[in-house]
């Protein structure tokens, strides 16, 4: 059975695990780094960006995650995740993991009271998806790399490089785990990939 | 076509606050050390449990100034608290953009007799509960988020240690119940029926329950977590203990890795004297917070 991992610190962790588990693959919440190994893919949850990154720090888990990305390893992000992933980051001299070729605007909706639902339609992946934001950030550039997924009145929200993909919203909160069974779909490719 | 202000985009809110630490802070440079320390939230408030149950009097809504001055200053989502039942100190909160309410007890009720009708608002709304038809009627009134009243002000964990057992022990009641006696348990605990019903179906509350009311230590921090919070408020036991960046750290890491008690042995070491705290026994019938509102 394929083994997903949901990076542990932090943050909507039993939400990914029950999306992993309704697409039929294994959920694994990830609280220590040597745990990266038993995995085929990873999920970086939303929760506190901020809050994720001492802990990353605190645990030493920086290294093992990007090689983890760089290994061609599949890494889905969302929210805070997405935040966690990107090369750059509107308004700060710093990014975290810079895995994906983009820069993201943190809390670009507004704050929470701005936070909303709407249907969204992902290349690809889904017709009218329900998605939620809540404080999420978005895409403001990306690299001739990523390809862009979904956009919400103009910005981008969902985006993929290579075996990286993330999204603005929390598909990990409603009961449609579209995206995540696409995620977990490619964590089955890149497994395959390896074999052959 | 977007929808503001769903259960959802509430209750979701919250979902992204566990397994966090949200502290108390009375100005910008505090929220900032709690930010550093890898707090999830501050609460902005004019002072702390302990220093509002050492002045007496009225308690009230924060100075806004000292709201927005916090919410200038960190990244992360910024609470304030109203006094119960007062919806203009929450439509003002609300107004000025504050990412989470807490309708508290630590303030002085406004209203004895009812509480917001959260559901109206945009903004989510936490409340604190003691009991499962206290956290049922919170979450009938639209509460997206709990959190146990404990004894505020106190750094003394065992009337959070108290509620939070309450609650869970009446989850696992209701949720082996037959379904006839639902209405009765309904009934004996002035619980709302439907949201008893949802209880019982999810198996756990359909919100986030956080520990509040007493957290002074990692140690009681990580025990919360335990005892199934889904995280931890720390009031006063983090700016009234002499080393609070320390202190904030700590806690933090304890939270995330309750069950690793080497790594919380080694966080409390010399970490700096914990607030002083108050023998429950000793503080007057009337002067305890948990029971106000109902």
């Amino acid at each position: 059975m394929l083994k997903i991992g949901v990076l542990g610190l932090q943050g909507a962790i039993e939400e990914h695990i029950r999306s992993i588990e309704a697409t039929g693959a294994e959920g694994i919440i990830i609280k220590k780094k040597e745990q990266l190994d038993e995995v085929d893919g990873l999920i970086l949850p939303g929760g506190e960006s901020t809050t994720m990154r001492r802990l990353i720090d605190q645990y030493d888990f920086f290294e093992a995650l990007v090689s983890f990305g760089e290994r061609g390893k599949p890494i889905f992000g969302t929210c805070a995740g997405l935040i966690l992933l990107a090369n750059d980051i509107v308004g700060q001299d710093d990014a975290h993991l810079k895995l994906m070729n983009m820069k993201v605007q943190r809390n670009a909706f507004g704050r929470q009271k701005d936070s909303f639902e709407a249907k969204l339609d992902i290349k690809g992946v889904a017709e009218q998806f329900e998605a939620v934001f809540i404080r999420a950030p978005y895409i403001a550039e990306v690299g001739n790399d990523v390809e862009v997924l979904a956009t919400y009145n103009d910005s981008i929200v969902a985006a993929k490089q290579g075996s990286l993909l993330c999204s603005s919203f929390h598909p990990e909160l409603t009961d449609d785990h579209r995206l995540t069974a696409y995620f977990v779909n490619m964590v089955e490719q890149s497994k395959q990939e390896v074999v052959s | 076509m977007s929808n503001l202000g769903t259960d959802r985009v509430k209750r979701g809110m919250a979902e992204m606050q566990k397994g966090g630490v949200i502290m108390d802070v009375v100005n910008a440079e505090q929220a900032k050390i709690a930010e550093d320390a890898g707090a999830v939230a501050v609460m902005a408030l004019e002072r702390v449990p302990s220093d509002i149950r050492a002045a007496g009097g009225v308690a009230r809504m924060a100075d806004p100034t000292i709201v927005e001055e916090v919410m200038n200053a960190v990244s992360i989502p910024v609470m304030a608290k109203a006094r119960i039942g007062h919806i203009v100190e929450a439509r003002v909160l609300e107004a000025m953009g504050v990412d989470y309410i807490d309708e508290s007890e630590v303030l002085t009720p406004a209203d004895e007799e009812y509480h917001l009708l959260k559901n109206e608002y945009t903004v989510p709304f936490v409340c604190g509960c003691r009991n499962i038809g206290e956290a049922a009627r919170r979450i009938g009134e639209g509460a997206s988020m709990l959190r146990t009243k404990g004894e505020p002000g106190t750094g003394n964990i065992v009337e959070a240690v108290r509620h939070m057992r309450e609650v869970q022990t009446q989850i696992r009641q209701l949720v082996h119940m037959s379904k006839d006696e639902v209405m009765t348990f309904a009934r004996d605990h002035g619980a709302p029926y439907e949201v008893l019903l949802d209880i019982k179906e999810r198996g756990r509350l359909p919100v986030v329950n956080f520990a509040a009311g007493g957290v002074a230590t990692p140690a009681d921090a990580a025990l919360m977590m335990q005892l199934g919070a889904d995280g931890v408020f720390v009031g006063s036991g983090i700016f009234k203990s002499d080393n609070p960046a320390n202190f904030a750290k700590s806690i933090v890491e304890a939270t995330t890795h309750y069950q690793d008690y080497e790594l919380i042995g080694k966080v409390s070491k010399g970490m700096g004297t914990a607030m002083k705290g108050l023998e429950i026994g000793t503080i007057a019938p009337e002067q305890r917070m948990q029971d106000r509102g109902w």
